[in-house]
Formats: structure tokens, C-alpha cells, sequence
């Protein structure tokens, strides 16, 4: 089996209280935050900015092939992991695969990138929420991750190898919902209880028995699934010491469905020791387990940006604009034209640019040019540019404006001109932002986003957003 | 570059110009009948004297036949252009080169717009299909980023620049006031101007030109025939329009404090006219005030202030109606809103009337004392990706 040789976790940068939900609607809400994925992102969008995390630093073998798995897709019919395989700029002879439409889709694309014969990237991502004031609404939340594994080699080794693995498979209504509705349903609850026990308890002994080791030897346990109860019942079952049960980010992010048991693995990959088991369950329709050893080279390849370095930073946002942006409220639109969808030729020939954020350089004299263009703008040859990647150069803001006017699911546009490191100067909308803090000098890194959805397209493209990570200031 | 200038070669003997609004009642069909009427009129001449007309319009109506069909015009050549707000400027231009080739004895420029028509705030967006790259700014907030790049540059504080905005559509409303053509018709406060609400950067909604419908034309003919029409025809000194290779926005070498277009179109006029002082030799300057950093920014590429100064001649009231060289007499965009294709047709209208002594309340005194030399300008599309168009006209044959 391959092992994971890379990782990454991607959060939204907002976050909602839940209490607003309780005094919005009178009854409802709870506890901490739950992140929200912001108007621009879709779980396309997210999965590309965990892939990145993923695939940033020290050179990786390249995929060969990614599985995307969601709840959620923005697409169906259409596969929406090929716009992650150009986001990345990957050869086109790896292929993009989707696993769409349940959380338990997320166990079967790591798996299968477990099983592959080849470097394989498994990027998981889900948008949750439920009818406004309900439980799925107030426990939900928005995330993606990304693991690419493979055999590992002497520049890119294991970080985490599985040493255990199980699978219990049972059909029976739980939670389900039917494409179109806007919320899921699910039987009552203790019924659902009753049905994952079994099945947890099997997957979970099959798993200590193939990795030869008891639960007490456990350095993390994650449980990760739908139903919360049968999650505390099933973490209770492995016989773990009580200090291998952290925290689920429930209480901070809330349930991030696909992405929840791939975001606590990122999680616990932040942190594990060398030689540290982490056992991951994840109780979907069924339950799967996987149990990962740490390797020593873990801590020279964490990830850039951990998860709770993530989780800490953010933003708030508004329920009102929360209901507004997952489409329970429809705001009156401005008095301006209706945005126009992406026409498809223009998109496909500009797929470099407009996907994978690739400009061009003159070899002529050295300018770069975002977007890529054939006659340089400084020495007029005609031509002589090659391809140039820009999309994880850091840029700062050389000036700025507020656009009020524009059209914007969420105003006003924050707009920004780039001067990039290195060269090369873009203007582009800035995001996750508070306008009044933009200031000339910020620095900022490119981010794959969903501008809008205009007659059913999606139009997909860059913004920038402040840097993130503490290294950044 | 060559760009030999047809100086003197051909003079406007006809000019007319509709009131500019919200024309609810008026078709693009009923503005041009209009405007090209009074044109006629002015000229004294029938319809069928004009060899060749050239119209401009940006989004209402494509092909000659938008003019000939409510003209009836009898089997004659008609041109429709574009060149986004520089469109009625470009028709005049291109008239122009027609009659003093001698191709033609007597061409129509004619512009016309119906904004209003189209139900939205701001502009229509141009639709040709796209991959959804380019960034949705309006056409505010591009030009809203003039303002902090100034005062950046020349150690201005914003407060105080911002000022200059406000009097700067505070004079344009002053002198729309004084005329019956314009939209606007009203003085507006200083302080209303500067607390109206934000649009885009500082710019607030009285920073902005407005959406309005209009048509202007004027009748040109070979310098040497004039007389034959009126006794005080407009002779064109210089034409210049200039389109920039569009770079601005993605050379970090681009400051944001200047339209190089400009600069290239002003130094190509003022060689073509033989000036070396604009702001002492021209009487009046018709500018392309679609926002009110622009005009100030104009003043500098233009060459009526030195760089970093202009702010200051405007708090001054250099600009002003009675002021050593007045801008936008006529009210501006500010106070007409803009048409497009109308604009620079509505911009000559007023040279022809002050330079002929027919400006009413608006009339500029530096006329009678001897400025015989008037400037217009146009510019279209948005900070470092423009087209820049300047014409200078004049009472006398040099």
C-alpha cells in the first residue's frame, strides 16, 4: 500500500456564532463557531487551495492520477476534479476522477489512493449546512484536505505509513437526501446509534488485530462520521488511553462531513511524534478504518499552515450574510447588468491562464506578463514568451480601491494592484478581507476561487487574500 | 511618427447639438433627426448637399444604416464607429480627413447615445464572449485609483485633494447652470458634493458623470469654401487621437498619477496646431471630465499646470469660467452626463459657439480679447489602457 507522503488542510477564513443563529431566529444555535465557506468558495475551489497545501515546499512525485470526493459538487455530469487537476497544472496524462455525493465517498477515494499502484492524490472537501435554525445547520462546517501517497522515495518520504486497515460495509437509512433538496434527512436518532455500534466495534478490532497492537497503544484516536452519539460510542470502543481522544473541532469548525475525517488526520499529522499509531475511523454508511504509524520524517514535512494555526485565525461573518450566501436568503440584486457566464472556447484556450494562474515571460528581456501574452510589453518582441506559473509567487499591494458599484454576491469588491516578487503586476479582487484594513504594502498570496455562477457556469479564477500562516508577517 | 496634421485644411460651417437627459420621449432615430437638422439648419444647407456621413455610436445602433435609414438618406456613404468614449471625437476625425483628401466637398459628423434606454445603473457592459478572467471593475473604481496614487506622489493630503474633486464638479455644475442643453441645470453645494454617497475610492456619486441621452453633428467643408457658408466658420488646426498599447495595469513601471495617451495626443495636437503654450493661447478647453480626479489629472497631461500642481491651480479657480483658461465651460460630462458617441460632437458645439461669440451667460471675455484657439478632448477606457483624443479649432485661418 502507499503511503502518505504529503499533506494539507484548507479552512475557510470566516466563521459563524452560532449563539446569532439563536437570537436571529428566536430559538436555535449553541455553542463556539462553526466555519462557513465564503460566497467565493465552493468545494471545487476549496479542494484546490487543500491540494496546494499538499503539494507546496519540497519537490513531490507528481499524481498520476486525483480522486476528489465531496457531498456537495459544484457539477454534476461534469467532473469537477479536473478543475483541481488544472488548478495544479498537472501533465495531462494524470486523471481526474470524482467520488461524489456522500461523506463516505471521502474513505473510498483515500482508500483507493491507499491501494493505487501509483502516486495518487485524495483530495477531500464538503460544504455542510441544514434548514435554517436546525441541528445540520448549527453543527456543520465548511473544509477540505488533500493527501497524496505513494511508495516514497529518498526526496519525499513516508510521513505516515498504514499499518492497519478494515472495512465494514451494511446498508440501512441513516441520513440521506435527495439531488435538488436544499437539507438532508435523517431517522431518528437513536435508531442510527444502533446500527453504527456493531459495525464500528468490527471494523475497529479487525484493524488493532492487522496492525497487531491493542487500542492502548493509540497515540490518537479520530472519529469522524454523521451521527455524533455513535462517534462517542465508537471512540470509547477502541480502548484508547483518555489522552488519545483530542478535540474533534466540532466545538470550533464544526462537522465538515467528507472533509471531516481527512481534516483531523491533517490535524494529528500537525502534531504526531515519530512511531506515534493514529487510528482514524471514519463511521459513514458503514464504517472504515485505517490505522497510521508516524515516521521520523514526518517533522521535517508538516504541512506549511497547520490546522489549528487555522482554526485560530479568521473572521466573523454575519448570519444574515451566511443565510445569503448558502442561497436561503435572496437579496435584491443591484440595478446592473447580469454577469456574464464564461463562454466555453475562450475558457479552454486560456486554460493555463485562467485555471492554473500561468502568465508568461519574454526571454527577450525578462518581463513577465500576467495574463500571458504573445508581444512584450517592454521590448516589443514578438513570440519569444515561455509559460510561467505565478500562482504561489507572494505579491504586495502596490494600490487599491473599493469598488461599491460592481456587481458581488457579497459587496463591495475590494480590488487590488499586484506587484508580484520577482516581477510581473496584476489587478484582481482581493478576499477574505475587511476593506478598511487594505492598506498599500500588505502582502498577499494568490487563492482559487468561484467568482460567480452566471446561467449555471461557474466561473472559476484567482483572487488574492492577505498571507496566511504566522511565518507570513 | 509621422502625423503631418491637415492644419487649416478644412473648417465646421454647421453645427448642432440636442438638449442632453433623460430623453424617455426621444428614439436614437428622433435624436438624430434632431441634431443633424439643426446642423443643417446652422449650415444653411439641404440634407442632400453633404457628400459623406460619419456616425458615431457606441451601443445604439450598428451599421450606416442607423443614420440613413431615419435620414432617408439618398444612396450616400455612411460610416458608423467606435472608439469607446472617444466615439463622437473619432467621427469628426475621420469626416475631417475625408473632405481635406478631397474625396468629399461636405461631410457630417454626427453622435448619438441612449443611455437610458438600457434600465441599469452606470454602464452597459460590452459583451463580447470571454474566458471570466477579467476582473468586474466598474468604471469608477478604475478611475478611483488616480486619487491615493496622486497624493502619494506629490505629498498631498487626501483631505485636501479631495477638496479639489469637490470643486471641480462644483465648478462644472456652476457653468452647466448657465446652459439650456444640459442635463444638470442647477448649482450644487460644495458640501453636498462632498458627502454624497460612496461610490468607488473617495469617489462619491457627484464625482461621477451621470448616463444621459444626447446627439450633436457638425458639417465640415474645405477651409477654402467656408465663407460660402457662414461668416464665421471653425477652421481645425490638429487632430490627434492616440490608442496606448494598454500596459499600464500590468507594468509595475505605471504609477497611476498620469495618462501617457494623453500626454502622446496633447504633444502631437499642439505640434500639428503650432502651440507651445496651451494655457496661454487657448480661450477654452473642452476635457473628458468622466470623473473628477480625471479632469485634475487632465490638467497635468494636458499641459495647462506642471506636474503636482494642478490641485492647487484648481482651489484657485484657474479653471473657473472667469479664470485664465476655462474648463468644461459648457458644464462638462458632469452636467450633460454622457452619451458616448455624443460627447465629443457636444464638446466642439461649445467652441463653436463661444469662439463665435454665442455663448450667452456663458460667454468667456478672453474671446473678445483675442483667444481665438479652442481645445477639446476625450478619452476612453480606463487608467493605463486608454484612447486619448485632442482636436484644437479656431476662429482664423493662421
Amino acid at each position: 500500500m502507499n503511503g502518505i507522503v504529503a499533506y494539507g488542510a484548507y479552512l475557510p477564513y470566516y466563521r459563524l456564532d452560532r449563539k446569532a443563529i439563536g437570537e436571529a431566529l428566536g430559538s436555535g444555535g449553541g455553542k463556539g463557531t462553526r466555519v462557513v465557506a465564503s460566497y467565493d468558495e465552493d468545494t471545487t475551489s476549496m479542494g484546490v487551495e487543500a491540494a496546494r497545501a499538499a503539494l507546496r515546499g519540497a519537490p513531490k512525485p507528481a499524481p498520476a492520477a486525483i480522486y476528489f470526493a465531496t457531498s456537495y459538487p459544484a457539477y454534476l455530469d461534469k467532473t469537477n476534479a479536473t478543475a483541481i487537476h488544472a488548478a495544479l497544472a498537472l501533465d495531462e496524462s494524470a486523471a481526474a476522477y470524482d467520488m461524489l455525493g456522500s461523506i463516505r465517498s471521502a474513505a473510498g477515494a483515500l482508500r483507493a489512493a491507499m491501494d493505487a499502484g501509483r502516486p495518487t492524490l485524495a483530495v477531500v472537501s464538503d460544504i455542510r449546512t441544514g434548514l435554517p435554525g436546525g441541528a445540520d445547520e448549527r453543527e456543520g462546517g465548511d473544509a477540505a484536505a488533500a493527501f497524496l501517497l505513494a511508495a516514497g522515495d529518498a526526496d519525499s518520504p513516508v510521513l505516515a505509513e498504514p499499518v492497519g486497515a478494515a472495512s465494514v460495509t451494511a446498508e440501512f437509512l441513516e441520513r440521506w437526501r435527495v439531488p435538488g433538496e436544499p437539507a438532508s434527512r435523517q431517522w431518528e436518532e437513536r435508531f442510527g446509534e444502533h446500527a453504527y455500534g456493531p459495525l464500528a466495534e468490527a471494523a475497529i478490532t479487525t484493524a488493532l488485530k492487522q496492525a497487531g497492537v491493542t487500542g492502548s497503544e493509540i497515540a490518537a484516536v479520530i472519529v469522524a462520521g454523521p451521527h455524533g452519539r455513535a462517534n462517542k460510542r465508537a471512540a470509547a470502543a477502541v480502548g484508547a488511553k483518555p489522552t488519545a481522544l483530542g478535540d474533534d473541532l466540532t466545538g470550533s469548525v464544526g462537522n465538515t462531513g467528507a472533509a471531516h475525517a481527512g481534516l483531523l488526520l491533517a490535524d494529528a499529522l500537525d502534531r504526531a511524534n515519530a512511531d506515534d499509531l493514529v487510528m482514524v475511523v471514519s463511521l459513514a454508511d458503514g464504517c472504515d478504518v485505517t490505522i497510521w504509524r508516524a515516521t521520523a520524517a514526518l517533522a521535517r514535512h508538516r504541512q506549511r499552515v497547520p490546522v489549528a494555526e487555522q482554526v485560530k485565525a479568521g473572521g466573523k461573518v454575519a448570519y444574515a450574510t451566511f443565510l445569503t450566501w448558502r442561497g436561503f436568503l435572496r437579496r435584491e440584486p443591484p440595478r446592473r447588468p447580469d454577469p456574464q457566464a464564461p463562454a466555453a472556447p475562450p475558457a479552454f484556450r486560456a486554460e493555463a491562464w485562467k485555471f492554473g494562474f500561468t502568465g508568461s515571460r519574454c526571454q527577450a528581456c525578462g518581463t513577465r506578463h500576467l495574463p500571458p501574452t504573445r508581444v512584450c510589453l517592454k521590448c516589443r518582441a514578438v513570440d519569444r514568451m515561455t509559460p510561467e506559473r505565478m500562482a504561489d509567487v507572494p505579491a504586495t499591494i502596490a494600490t487599491y480601491t473599493v469598488d461599491r458599484l460592481a456587481y458581488s454576491l457579497s459587496p463591495p469588491v475590494v480590488v487590488g494592484v499586484l506587484d508580484f516578487e520577482g516581477g510581473g503586476r496584476f489587478t484582481c479582487e482581493l478576499t477574505d478581507v475587511d476593506p478598511a484594513a487594505v492598506k498599500i504594502g500588505n502582502r498577499v498570496e494568490m487563492t482559487f476561487r468561484r467568482l460567480m455562477t452566471a446561467h449555471d457556469v461557474h466561473n472559476y479564477f484567482w483572487k488574492a487574500r492577505p498571507l496566511r500562516g504566522a511565518s507570513s508577517t | 511618427m509621422a502625423s503631418n496634421g491637415i492644419r487649416d485644411r478644412v473648417a465646421i460651417v454647421g453645427m448642432g447639438c440636442t438638449g442632453f437627459g433623460e430623453r424617455w420621449d426621444k428614439s436614437v432615430s428622433d435624436l438624430l433627426v434632431e441634431s443633424s437638422q439643426d446642423a443643417l439648419n446652422s449650415a444653411n444647407v439641404p440634407v442632400d448637399a453633404v457628400d459623406a456621413f460619419w456616425l458615431g455610436t457606441l451601443f445604439s445602433g450598428q451599421s450606416g444604416l442607423t443614420l440613413s435609414r431615419p435620414l432617408k438618406l439618398a444612396y450616400k456613404p455612411v460610416s458608423r464607429l467606435e472608439n469607446y468614449c472617444a466615439t463622437g471625437s473619432e467621427a469628426f476625425r475621420n469626416a475631417c480627413y475625408a473632405v481635406a483628401c478631397g474625396a468629399y466637398d461636405m461631410a457630417m459628423a454626427i453622435g448619438v447615445e441612449k443611455l437610458k434606454d438600457s434600465g441599469i445603473s452606470g454602464l452597459p457592459s460590452i459583451g463580447a464572449p470571454e474566458d471570466g478572467t477579467r476582473a468586474g471593475l466598474t468604471a469608477p473604481a478604475t478611475f478611483s485609483l488616480l486619487a491615493p496614487a496622486y497624493c502619494k506622489k506629490y505629498g498631498v493630503d487626501e483631505g485636501t485633494f479631495k477638496e479639489a474633486m469637490t470643486r471641480i464638479a462644483w465648478k462644472n455644475h456652476k457653468n452647466g447652470a448657465l446652459n439650456p442643453r444640459a442635463q444638470f441645470r442647477k448649482e450644487v453645494a460644495k458640501d453636498v458634493i462632498a458627502c454624497s454617497p460612496q461610490v468607488a475610492g473617495a469617489l462619491g456619486i457627484f464625482d461621477c458623470s451621470g448616463v444621459s441621452d444626447g446627439s450633436a453633428a457638425a458639417i465640415i467643408v474645405r477651409a477654402e469654401d467656408a465663407y460660402k457658408y457662414t461668416d464665421r466658420p471653425l477652421f481645425v488646426k490638429a487632430l490627434s487621437f492616440i490608442a496606448g498599447p494598454a500596459t499600464g495595469p500590468i507594468d509595475p513601471d505605471y504609477d497611476y498619477t498620469t495618462f501617457p495617451e494623453v500626454v502622446a495626443s496633447a504633444t502631437d495636437a499642439y505640434a500639428q496646431a503650432g502651440i507651445k503654450d496651451p494655457r496661454a493661447e487657448l480661450a477654452m478647453a473642452e476635457v473628458h471630465d468622466c470623473f473628477t480626479p480625471t479632469e485634475l489629472v487632465l490638467m497635468e497631461d494636458l499641459g495647462f499646470a506642471s506636474r503636482g500642481t494642478a490641485w492647487k491651480e484648481v482651489l484657485n479657480g484657474t479653471f473657473d469660467l472667469e479664470g485664465e483658461l476655462a474648463v468644461n465651460p459648457d458644464g462638462g460630462l458632469k452636467s450633460f452626463g454622457h452619451p458616448i458617441g455624443a460627447s465629443g460632437l457636444r464638446m466642439l458645439f461649445e467652441a463653436w459657439l463661444q469662439l463665435r461669440g454665442e455663448a450667452g451667460k456663458r460667454q468667456i471675455a478672453s474671446v473678445a480679447r483675442g483667444r481665438k484657439l479652442a481645445l477639446t478632448h476625450n478619452l476612453g477606457g480606463a487608467p493605463g489602457e486608454c484612447v486619448s483624443f485632442v482636436s484644437v479649432v479656431g476662429s482664423e485661418r493662421s
